[in-house]
């Protein structure tokens, strides 16, 4: 006997595990607001307001979103295969800090060859440091998870040794930065909309993803080799190449983000690119399960929760702790809500045994 | 000699930065140690460290004595890591990942409240100056030991013991190495586990008070730099021994100091990178200890890095 509903009853419990945590993240950080003598609604009204009340709120959710959709990917594209690389941060700094370096000797030519030589130096560097993690793992059996953090932290100071020191510009007092790309080269937003140019590429990279991994072979081995690597490596799987491949791919998002930051934000590398979007990208990508389709979704609500972190501060005087005492709330309750899969029966495939 | 000279600087302030930097590393990694012991990893106890600088900072400055800091720095950091205890103990949890979220909420909630607390001046804890006898000024601030890092080479040798040899010790060593031992036994597994992750984190609460009431000596939100998380690294390194911990996090101090060390000399190139050395030095600890995924001598067999 066939079970035609299978599918759809583990979609469905697929969305109504993270929507269950995310409520009961949501209540928990609610009686945490009450204890101080905060009201949750005005939280919940202003936090709305601040994200998605207006176009202007809107643009400034969707600006912070934009590099949070590729450092998710950075943690879900490993994700699949099990491993949890948690230094997507370090990709971000030194991904924009090559992109700006290697286009400096191109500036004269204009945005035609500047912004392709940056993304592509942007996606190189992110994809050889995060591959390097990726390259322990698989070969020498370091864990990844501690490898990739000490690699952040080993990554964020190299960048400021060089942004410092041989990349200064000496006009630069105040907050040491590279030579600037120029502002002609710079990467405008969209016309009309007025949004980050990085929104489009990010949700084509989530797309360009989500088909990898769901829709090719590579990425069905990929998968196979995250659920049970002794079946794969059984089944003649490269696994050890599988999770080089997911590394560096994943890198290469991170330091994308990076480049188009410089090339849309800053106009040069500087400390302003270590603003912590890798490490909301980790929580990204656990909403979302490591699913780059719903990354879209949960980069755009967590981009409007840091949009609406000024506003919070103003009208409620929360400190700007506030918003990431309830991401840890919703860290929490989404890895607790991976309990609930397989618990209730209606969602189990029925029929032959 | 101006270079003998400079080198003795450097030398003497090595000594002291590694008796000063080790001791968080000390504490985080004796409870990680105890954690690991039975089975499980808290990478949580960065937020926990976090949490108990500030907790500690903040009782200190409102009961004015810094020991009722430190007390409630390690009963904050046994709730915290208490939580990541019950959490792990659902099916199907995944204890790295969860780390890292009790991690993200301790510095959330320890930030939260720390704000009020990064201007005022607690009440610190005063060293015991070994170097009274010493003539130079260099040389006894050098010697000017915190009672903590006593404190915690005594509870690396109180822990070796308590594993060892009493029967506690015993069952968290049969709950981390086997299972199925575990069960036939039928010992209680998860809150064998659940007691082993609270302790283990309220010893890296007081690492926490350590560097809010000792060294650096403040509460602001950059006190913490990842510790908690080198910790992990530490007690691989350490082969699961208390005692190897105490080598290993004086080493790990030494790295930290170096940097610090050649500023005092005005030695200033690269400071970015110096200060990295303790990085470095975990992640050529974690490659040299590595064997291609094989399980490591001391190991215990339960422990979800060892796949």
């Amino acid at each position: 006997m066939s079970d035609a509903t299978y599918p759809a009853r583990r979609t469905l419990e697929a969305l109504l595990a993270p929507l269950l945590a995310l409520m009961a993240a949501s209540a928990l950080f609610s009686v945490f607001l009450l204890v101080q003598g905060q009201s949750p609604l005005d939280f919940l009204d202003l936090t709305w307001r601040g994200a998605f009340g207006s176009w202007f709120s809107w643009q400034n959710t969707l600006q912070r979103a934009a590099p949070l959709l590729l450092t998710a990917l950075c943690v879900a594209l490993p994700g699949q295969l099990g491993l949890v690389v948690i230094g997507g941060e370090a990709a971000v700094v030194l991904g924009g800090l090559a992109a700006t370096v290697v286009a400096l000797p191109f500036v004269q030519m204009g945005p035609v060859i500047v912004l392709p030589v940056m993304a592509l130096a942007g996606m190189a560097m992110g994809g050889l440091w995060i591959g390097l993690t990726g390259y322990l793992r698989a070969r020498l059996g370091v864990n990844e998870t501690i490898a990739s953090l000490v690699l952040a932290y080993i990554g964020l100071a190299i960048f400021n040794h060089l942004v410092e020191g041989v990349f200064r510009d000496p006009a630069s007092l105040n907050k040491p930065s590279t030579y600037g790309i120029g502002d002609d080269n710079m990467l405008g937003s969209i016309p009309f909309l007025e949004v980050h140019p990085g929104i489009p590429v990010g949700i084509a990279a989530c797309i360009l993803c989500w088909v990898l991994i769901y829709r090719t072979s590579l990425g069905f081995a990929g998968r196979v080799a995250g659920g049970n690597t002794k079946a794969a490596q059984l089944q003649g799987l490269p696994v050890a190449r599988l999770a080089v491949g997911a590394c560096v791919l994943g890198g290469a998002c991170a330091g994308l983000a990076g480049g188009i930051e410089v090339a849309a934000e800053y106009g040069r590398a500087n400390a302003s690119l270590a603003a912590g979007y890798g490490y909301t990208g980790i929580l990204i990508a656990f909403l979302a399960r490591f699913n780059p389709l719903a990354i879209v979704p949960m980069a755009v609500l967590l981009g409007g929760l840091g949009a609406a972190g000024g506003l919070l501060q103003r009208r409620m005087g929360l400190p700007d702790a506030t918003v990431q005492v309830l991401q840890g709330m919703i860290l929490v309750a989404i890895l607790a809500s991976e309990t609930f899969y397989g618990r209730v029966r209606w969602f189990q495939p029925r029929g032959a045994a | 000699m101006p270079a003998l000279d400079s080198i003795a600087t450097i030398a003497v302030a090595m000594l002291a930065g590694s008796l000063r930097v080790s001791t968080p590393f000390l504490f985080v990694s004796l409870g990680e140690c105890l954690t690991e012991k039975s089975g499980r990893i808290n990478l949580g106890n960065e937020g926990v460290l976090v949490l108990g600088a500030m907790v500690a900072y903040a009782v200190s400055f409102e009961t004015g004595n810094p020991w009722v800091g430190v007390l409630a720095a390690a009963f904050a950091g046994m709730l915290l890591g208490g939580l990541h205890g019950v959490m792990c103990s659902l099916a199907r949890v995944n204890d790295v990942a969860m780390g890292i979220a009790i991690m993200l909420a301790g510095t959330g909630i320890a930030f939260y409240f720390g704000k009020p607390y990064v201007q005022p001046s607690a009440p610190l804890l005063p060293g015991i100056p070994f170097g009274f006898w010493l003539e130079s000024d260099r040389f006894r601030n050098a010697l000017l030991v915190s009672p903590l890092f006593l404190l915690g080479v005594a509870a690396a040798f109180g822990l070796h013991w308590f594993l060892r040899t009493t029967r506690a010790g015993l069952r968290i060593r049969i709950v981390g190495d086997s299972q199925d031992a575990a069960l036939a036994l039928g010992l209680p597994i998860d809150r064998t586990r659940l007691l082993a992750t609270a302790c283990g984190s309220a010893l890296a609460g007081i690492g926490g008070a350590f560097l809010s009431l000792c060294y650096p000596g403040s509460w602001n939100e950059g006190l913490s730099s990842g510790q908690g998380l080198m910790a992990v690294a530490l007690v691989v390194f350490a082969r699961w021994n208390p005692i190897n911990c105490v080598y290993a996090s004086l080493l790990f101090g030494a790295a930290g100091a170096l940097g610090p060390s050649l500023q005092t000399v005005g030695f200033t190139w690269g400071y970015y990178l110096f200060y990295a050395a303790p990085y470095a030095v975990t992640l050529i600890v974690l490659i040299a200890t590595s064997h291609g995924g094989r399980s490591l001598r001391g190991m215990p067999g339960q422990l979800s890095i060892g796949r």
